[in-house]
């Protein structure tokens, strides 16, 4: 039987749901509106105001607020309360060293637990679970989120953190895990793991909440059957709260948008114009009940559709598709933001020239970063020492600035493919979509 | 005395080193000598030939990154213990090679090596005090 953790919400009536969108949309609006400059300058040059907004219907109205709105405002400028009131900050990389922040008060913190909370209960989580969490912890919100939301369903929690893949399977059988949060390319990896030691007897898994990059239903299939456990997909982004803004149902074919926090809205990611339910084209969401950072009409970059299809779990909320794409060219490798633009800067610090290509793959489940860079005459020597600690010092650039590790592979100029006198950046072998 | 070594970064493909000497020999670049240090992804071709200045002009016009290094050529008699003799020489003067490779000519009784020192003028010195005989790039390919 579908359990729910707030069945009240999860399974309002549409015109409930409709009823607190309008009137929180209106709430927030007047909100930033009179506690945030940047959104009134917004406001005021698309000739908006806050009386203009008075239901769901006339969210168009307002003027979209993208990644580069938030990096403009870095650090303070979006934060809608006073620096007393807020009590955390969580952070997603940037380009050019310029991060995006988030603030919470501890009201908005609670119903980001909560949301997270929604998907560990529709993922089978109960408070005799244990929750084992290897989502990172600090300041991506993957660990945090989770965290929370195991407390707020009273499961036993395990802050793993990332990492120490041997650690994390003596914890799962000593401890029992029985839920593991994760990305999904490292529970394919722990899956692996726990196979080749021999181990797949002793673990108690039965379920997996996994999200931050996108994987695909093959890869679903894949962990299900090497952990023995039914895989769940979550979905969220840290500039509207975290993971947790979305979450998969028994039913397995979309994840449903926590609505009475979050509109949701697709649009034409060229025209911007709106399109109706059933259109794939670029999610928008508006969050109605943050306090410390609410976004009004924010340009996910994330292809998806929506369906308000009835669905058999019994939840009302509106579905969104697994991400089909982005209308940007951001990659997520390893569940990490990584733009193109960041390592074309990286690269152009350390004296190359931005003759790149981007190669991303996944091999056994998990993610590749190759950049090729073409060799110039300023970084060659006739010592091979010299040359590999060069390749090294920009492994180590690139590193500090992902946050991931990127293989540097030299090849020789002129032989970076290149397309209509454009050379090609980013080859993505990986089939997500 | 130094003769020039033209170093060439080449990649690790099948393919590349042919295509690399067919641009020599289509201009009839003449080699001496040859080796190559290599690594996972790249090599580092290092060639002595009779005519630096067109090679490094052929490579420059077919896109390669090269560069030209000036190595000693030291003539070793062919006999047992001239190398090492050569070797303690050097070590007693606290001159590291960075690396060294061998080659020899139709001259008889007589092999080379390539060393590339860090201060060329120090062994140089060390090397024609201790009666070290070292090649130029003319006598390379008179012999």
């Amino acid at each position: 039987m579908e359990r729910y953790f707030q069945p009240e919400i999860e399974c309002a009536s549409r015109e409930q749901i409709r009823a607190w969108q309008d009137e929180r949309l209106v709430k927030t609006v007047a909100h930033v509106y009179k506690n945030v400059p940047y959104y009134r300058n917004m406001m005021k040059e698309k000739g908006v105001e806050p009386g203009d907004i008075q239901s769901v219907d006339d969210l168009h109205k307002l003027p979209f607020l993208t990644k580069d709105d938030l990096r403009d405002a870095y650090p303070y400028g979006l934060l809608a309360v006073p620096l007393a009131d807020a009590v955390r900050i969580q952070s997603t990389s940037g380009t050019t060293g310029r991060r995006v922040v988030a603030f919470y008060t501890q009201h908005d913190i609670d119903l980001w637990d909560e949301c997270c909370a929604r998907a560990i209960v529709a993922a089978g989580g109960t408070k005799e679970d244990v929750v084992h969490v290897c989502y990172g912890y600090g300041l991506f919100t993957g660990g945090p989120g989770l965290n929370g939301g195991s407390h707020k369903v009273g499961s036993l929690t395990l802050p793993m953190s990332s990492g120490n893949t041997e650690r994390q399977i003596q914890f799962m059988i000593d401890l029992e895990s029985t839920i593991l949060c994760c990305t999904p390319s490292y529970a394919a990896y722990l899956g692996e793991t726990v196979h080749e030691m021999g181990l797949r007897d002793k673990i108690k898994l039965k379920a997996g909440i996994f999200g931050a990059e996108a994987w695909s239903e093959e890869m679903r299939r894949d962990i299900e059957k090497t952990l023995g456990i039914k895989a769940y997909d979550i979905y969220g982004l840290t500039e509207i709260s975290g993971p947790g803004v979305s979450f998969e149902c028994s039913e397995q074919t979309g994840m449903h948008i926590n609505e009475d926090h979050f509109i949701a809205e697709i649009i034409n990611p060229e025209t911007g114009e709106v399109l109706p339910e059933g259109e794939k084209g670029e999610l928008v969401f508006t969050s109605i009940t943050k306090e410390a950072f609410p976004l009004l009409r924010y340009r996910t970059r994330d292809i998806c559709v929506l369906t308000r299809k009835e669905c058999s779990c019994g939840r009302t909320h509106v579905k969104m598709s697994k991400p089909m794409g982005r209308s940007d060219d951001m990659l997520i490798i390893k569940g990490v933001n990584v733009f193109p633009s960041q390592i074309e800067t990286v690269l152009l610090n350390k004296g190359y020239q931005a003759n790149y290509q981007i190669i991303v793959d996944r091999v056994n489940n998990s993610d590749t970063l190759d950049v090729q860079v073409e060799m110039t005459p300023e970084m060659f020597s006739d010592s091979v020492t010299e040359v590999s600690a060069k390749e090294k010092e920009l492994v180590n650039a690139l590193k500090a600035m992902l946050g991931i590790y990127a293989k540097v592979q030299l090849v020789a100029p002129k032989t970076i493919a290149r397309s209509e006198g454009k050379a090609v950046r980013i080859i993505d072998k990986r089939k997500l979509y | 005395m130094t003769v020039k070594q033209i170093s060439v970064f080449v990649e690790n493909k099948p393919g590349r080193l042919a295509e690399f000497i067919d641009i020599l020999s289509e201009h009839k670049i003449d080699m001496r000598a040859m080796s190559i240090a290599e690594t996972q992804d790249f090599g580092i071709l290092r060639i002595i030939v009779d005519n630096p200045e067109k090679a490094a002009e052929v490579i420059q016009n077919a896109h390669y990154v090269f560069s030209v290094t000036p190595v000693l050529a030291v003539a070793i008699p062919d006999e047992p213990g001239s190398l090492s003799e050569i070797l303690h020489t050097l070590a007693n003067h606290d001159i590291s090679l960075e690396y060294t490779y061998a080659f020899i000519t139709r001259q008889e009784k007589v092999a080379y090596m390539v060393f590339r020192v860090a201060d060329n003028d120090k062994a140089t010195k060390v090397l024609t005090d201790h009666n070290i005989k070292l090649a130029t790039q003319e006598e390379l390919f008179q012999i």
